[in-house]
């Protein structure tokens, strides 16, 4: 799967908190929490989003808290892949379960910058940059994760999980 | 081969060879746990997995504890979820009201979870419990309902960082200390995905509270877990908390260790972690002048009966000062009994402090205690993000129970011994 879009880049440690604030955190809804997300980052942050732009961020992305709400409001908020030097831990296997595309790539995240044009391959781990002209090649989506993925996400693996128990 | 606790703990409950690092393998777990935030979640992926029954009804707890007393109408609803999924599939741990306390000091203290144990939670201090000797983990909420539904998980096994503390502890230096040193020193991403294992004469005079202190924070550091070997003193306390099967696991002499840190405790003095990132730790001396609006004693990190006898023991004959807000919020019910059977209430209430019921409340910016813009408050909390108290402009820093009780009788972050 390929995904094409501009980029939205945001600073080092970003956390759930500030991608979801606890206030909002009342409801499960994707949109109302795709309307919200971002707030504790910078309140409207999420105006700026059109549907099926790419989130740039820095190191520990999504450290914080367990909630999932985290990656359901990004991908609420129109945001289906996000590329980071690295991800927090929890946020890490939470995305995947939610379908949510991860993509580590270190210190090459300095040449994403913020507006630019990115074309993103998870399959390949690849990532253009159309506004550079450069390429970004890193990790792959780990096979463990892909079976996830291509589950439609932990529920779909465990489901087949059950089903097979009987 | 000679392998970590980390490692040995996911053998202890996998079928299969434990090689090491970076191998994904599938393990059992004892408990599963969510709360009133992400057990409405977690139940929603239950059902959307088709999944009919919980794996053991004795071994899913669901404690209703973030916005208890519930806070609103939403709030409400919420449990009004968790309640009535904990009915249908028979969960016998369920907390709400009365019986409920903050998680991970409820679960400890009534055995649902001891030493050697493998422990999945949705929420990211379940690493609590490796204050005990348990392999315990936060994930996400549809990761808690997958291993509801199994009984199992997967785990990528963990590099380990050895956290070795000598020496003794000097007067108000606690656990919190020692924890904010670690994550000042090796930062908030300093243990991403791996385990954390302390070691060292400090860490055996301990007591089992104050390691779970220590284990609480091993996610500000980013780590998957902290742990600590059961000695005798974790195996008395969950056999009387009435675990029924606890197992020490001390790792191998020659175990693989990915670094080593170690920390002189004699050397320390009370650390505080400034906005808004759990790693700008300095000595408390060296804050400087911060006037305070709040200081709360509380949480998973720093509710136990231990820290409310230590802030205690300095608020006694003394005063919060005008214009600042002292709450108390003992974790469980039975701290709270406790606190109150040894006259602690008598002093918090005489020098001005507000006595909460046992919730997260203020800790997550719930409800009891929220910031206005411009509002500093000094908290035994573990978290220090921006506008996690409240408003975005509010200000929150870190410090064990003294310090924060100090802090409220002078009006401002100070060192104890300096009222
Ligand atoms: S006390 Fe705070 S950190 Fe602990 S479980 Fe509650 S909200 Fe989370």
């Amino acid at each position: 799967m390929t995904y094409r879009g501009k980029a939205h880049k945001v600073g080092s440690n970003i956390d759930t908190d500030a991608i979801i604030p606890a206030r909002f955190l009342v409801t499960t809804d994707p949109q109302e929490l795709g309307a919200n997300c971002m707030e504790g980052l910078e309140p409207g942050w999420i105006s700026r989003v059109k549907s099926g732009d790419i989130m740039v961020a820095g190191p520990n992305f999504g450290c914080g808290s367990s909630r999932e709400h985290a990656p359901i409001a990004l991908k609420g908020a129109g945001l289906p892949v996000v590329v980071a030097h690295s991800f927090a831990r929890i946020f890490y296997r939470n995305g995947f379960n939610m379908g949510l595309i991860l993509l580590e790539v270190g210190d090459a995240v300095d040449r994403l910058g913020d507006g630019h044009d990115l074309e993103v391959d998870a399959e390949a781990g690849k990532i253009v940059n159309h506004t550079t002209g450069e390429t970004v090649q890193c990790m792959p989506v780990p096979a463990f994760m892909a079976e996830i993925l291509a589950a439609g996400g932990l529920v779909g693996y465990a489901k087949a999980r059950l089903a097979a128990q009987g | 081969m000679p392998f970590t606790v980390a490692e040995k703990i996911l053998q202890a409950h996998s079928p299969e060879e434990v090689k090491g690092p970076g191998q994904i393998v599938r393990c059992t777990v004892d408990m599963v746990l969510a709360n009133d935030i992400t057990a409405p979640l977690a139940i929603k992926s239950f059902a959307a997995m088709g999944a009919q029954k919980v794996f053991h009804t004795n071994k899913v707890a669901l404690v209703c504890d973030h916005f208890t007393p519930n806070k609103d109408i939403a709030s409400a609803e919420q449990v009004r979820v968790v309640r009535e999924f904990a009915q249908k599939m028979g969960v016998t741990h369920y907390y709400e009201g009365g019986d409920c306390g903050v998680e991970h000091a409820l679960l400890p203290e009534t055995g649902m979870v001891g030493p050697g144990d493998v422990v999945v939670g949705a929420d990211s201090h379940t690493c609590t419990y490796g204050g005990l000797g348990a392999f315990a983990t936060g994930m996400g909420s549809t990761d808690v309902a997958a291993a509801m539904a199994l009984g199992e998980t997967w785990f990528k096994v963990p590099p380990t960082i050895k956290v070795q503390i000598d020496g003794e502890l000097p007067e108000y230096v606690g656990a919190k200390d020692l924890i904010l040193e670690l994550i000042g020193r090796i930062g908030v991403a300093g243990a991403l995905y791996k385990a954390l294992e302390f070691a060292g004469s400090t860490v055996s005079a301990l007591s089992v509270e104050g390691r779970m202190t220590m284990a609480n924070m091993a996610i500000e550091a980013g780590g998957k877990a902290g742990l600590f070997t059961a000695d005798q003193k974790a195996m008395d306390y969950a056999k009387a908390a009435g675990h029924a099967n606890p197992r020490s696991f001390a790792a191998d002499p020659g175990a693989a260790y990915e670094r080593v840190v170690a920390i002189d405790a004699g050397d320390m003095s009370p650390r505080v972690a400034c906005p808004h990132l759990p790693e700008n730790v300095k000595p408390v001396a060296e804050v400087g002048q911060v006037p305070i609006r709040q200081a709360v004693v509380g949480s998973c990190t720093n509710g136990r009966i231990e820290d409310l006898r230590e802030a205690a023991a300095v608020l006694k004959g003394r005063k919060v000062a005008k214009g600042v807000r002292l709450i108390v919020l003992p974790a469980t019910p039975r701290i709270w009994r406790q606190a109150m059977d040894e006259g602690l209430f008598t002093t918090f209430l005489d020098a001005g402090a507000v006595v909460g019921p046992p919730t997260c409340g203020p800790c997550l910016g719930g409800h009891m205690g929220i910031l206005a813009a411009g509002e500093v408050c000094v908290a035994t909390t573990n978290r220090n993000f921006k506008g996690r108290m409240g408003s975005l402009d509010s200000f929150v820093y870190l410090a064990g129970p003294a310090v924060a009780a100090a802090s409220a009788v002078a009006g401002q972050i100070i060192h104890p011994a300096a009222l």
